[in-house]
């Protein structure tokens, strides 16, 4: 456990006025379904005091793809591409936890290579979303252009990674029941060994030019803070629940994998607001770093599928499983009823953006309608995840 | 009508650029078409990225995203449409102003993709808007979308100020607004624009 120390600048923690001060007429703004700030089709109907918020009620839907009904019409390997397009940022980690959910209703067994694979990869994955999310509620925040662009770079060497290996820049569907698809290359990992030795570079690059940035800090500070408690109880987990100081990782918690054999840390926010989720993801992507490298020093050679397990013809026994992984948003899980037959009786996905999202209210009453967006982005939602 | 090929040359050596009006104004129109900063799905993520540094949009004119449809040319219609956005999407391009194009990027946008067994998910935003240039892919890479790109500029050159052929927001009677389709009991009203798409014919 690590907590970032920084500096605050005076005043950050101001309290906001969420009564009107009865003068002047309320006014009802609908933000979206296009804005270019709610990241995606997502409408807020905002009701504003002057510039406060004194209300808002987040509208979804709009990207609504029929995920789990589909699901239950096909079989369970052809679900696994749709899991891609559910958070489209981080693909590789919807397919692990959909991946851990049926080898958990099937029992079976994941040989040690892939298990090593699947950390690589999850890993790179949270990287590069972390790495885009900070850049993307910086470009909310007014700078157009210059931080996002730093992070695509970084973020177009992992997807060359992705591509080389899985044939797909975003949707590499490269997860099986029971291991990965194809194996890897000694080059390959080479490769990626390259590209996560400059990301500590890119950190470095990053934070020098952000953090200490004092319009950052003006806006960010004391924006949408978020207590523990409330947290906890709306169940919000991932970077959003770490920047408010809770210590809950489902990586140290439930040491799905191999997550056990790996030493990091997690790190945590003392004050929960934008400014310390926007922190903890930088901080979150150099332990990222610490795992790859322990990873690729450790990955063994071997089999990459379970040799028992059936590509063609899966019909699990009757029963029901439930697997959840530390996605880059959050808890993902997928719960996956069998009734015996080749498709699942029911399949049912936990987005973390989704549940996180329920306290967008909560976060942004009293603030000024301009904070809204960076608060919508640093909840960091994907669009594809919530709507499903 | 275009100029003699010989005679441009001959004219250039004596330092007189001789054009045709049409042959600038198209010129003009194609090397800066503004897109509208709208992403809908998967497919926006690989629109931001082409518009990165590694891709680089801004080499074809394009780099001005407008968040507003008022002051953009281009659309691009980046992941599935559903049917609770169709008439949002509709609307926004009834708002751009001529001239204005379309580009359907990702078999969501074409036909509903992947999506298309769902019940929520519009099967083509063709059906309602009419759409330059198709790009196929899930999600199409960076260079499909520029190729998109390059074919749209081709399309623009190509287009006559008059004639029978001319754009439509050149021709007086050319169609502006375009019917916003309505939720309807159990799908969107009408089912599609039969004027922009027509239905299939069924061979029994």
């Amino acid at each position: 456990m690590i907590t970032p120390i920084l500096a605050r600048q005076e005043g950050w923690n101001r309290q906001p006025e969420i009564v009107p001060d009865g003068e002047g007429e309320l006014l009802e703004v609908a933000m979206g379904p296009h804005h270019p700030s709610t990241h995606g089709v997502f409408r807020m109907d905002v009701t504003l005091d002057g510039e406060r918020i004194i209300k808002l009620k987040p509208v979804f839907g709009y990207l609504h793809r029929n995920h789990e009904q589909l699901g239950e019409t096909m079989s369970y390997l052809a679900i696994m591409p749709y899991t891609d397009r559910l958070d489209y940022f981080s693909s590789l980690s919807n397919n692990w936890g959909y991946a851990l959910a049926v080898e958990k209703l099937a029992g079976i067994q994941v040989p040690e290579r892939a298990e090593y694979l699947r950390v690589i990869l999850a890993e790179l994955t949270r990287i590069q979303n972390h790495a885009s999310s900070v850049g993307f509620l910086i470009q909310d925040m007014g700078a157009s252009g210059t931080p996002l662009m730093y992070a695509f770079k970084e973020r177009e060497k992992i997807l060359d990674l992705f591509e080389s290996l899985t044939g797909s820049r975003m949707m590499c569907n490269y997860m099986r029941f029971g291991g990965c698809r194809v194996d890897t290359t000694a080059e390959w990992l080479n490769q990626a060994r390259k590209v996560v030795a400059g990301i500590p570079a890119f950190a470095d690059e990053f934070e020098a030019l952000l953090t200490t940035n004092e319009i950052l800090m003006a806006r960010t500070q004391g924006t949408g803070i978020l207590k523990p408690e409330l947290a906890v109880n709306a169940g919000i987990t991932g970077p959003l629940l770490r920047a408010s100081g809770v210590n809950y990782d489902i990586r140290k918690v439930d040491k799905y994998g191999i997550y056990d054999r790996f030493d990091f840390k997690v790190p945590l926010g003392e004050h929960g607001d934008v400014y310390d989720r926007f922190m903890l993801r930088l901080l979150e992507l150099r332990q990222s770093v610490r795992i790859l490298e322990q990873a690729f020093k450790d990955i063994p050679e071997g089999p990459i599928m379970d040799p028992k397990s059936k590509i063609r013809g899966f019909r699990p026994k009757p029963g029901e499983a439930y697997g959840r992984i530390e996605a880059p948003k959050g808890e993902l899980g997928y719960y996956v009823i069998s009734d015996g037959t080749g498709n699942p009786y029911r399949y049912r996905v936990r987005p973390p953006s989704f549940v996180n999202l329920t306290i967008l209210e909560d976060m942004c009453l009293g603030q000024n309608v301009a904070d809204v967006v960076l608060i919508l982005g640093s909840i960091d939602i994907v669009l594809g995840e919530v709507d499903r | 009508m275009a100029v003699d090929e010989n005679l441009k040359i001959e004219m250039g050596k004596q330092g007189v650029f001789v054009t045709t009006l049409q042959e600038l104004y198209n010129w003009g129109r194609r090397s800066s078409v503004w897109p509208m900063n709208f992403g809908l799905a998967c497919c926006a993520i690989e629109m931001i990225a082409t518009t990165m540094a590694r891709y680089d949009l801004a080499r074809f004119g394009a780099e001005v995203f407008r968040p507003s449809p008022r002051q953009a040319d281009l659309m691009i219609i980046s992941g599935t449409v559903t049917k609770k956005m169709a008439p949002q999407v509709v609307r926004l391009y009834n708002q751009m102003g001529e001239p204005r194009y379309v580009i359907a990027m990702g078999a969501c946008a074409i036909s509903g993709g992947p999506f298309k067994q769902g019940y929520n998910v519009l099967k083509g935003i063709d059906r309602y808007i009419p759409v330059d240039v198709h790009i196929p892919g899930c999600p199409p890479r960076p260079e499909a979308l520029l190729d998109a790109f390059i074919t749209l500029q081709k399309k623009i050159d190509a287009q006559s100020l008059t004639g029978e052929n001319r754009p439509r927001h050149l021709n007086p009677e050319g169609q502006g607004e375009f019917p916003v389709p309505e939720q309807g009991e159990h799908d969107l009203e009408p089912p599609s624009n039969t004027l922009v798409w027509p239905a299939p014919m069924v061979i029994r």
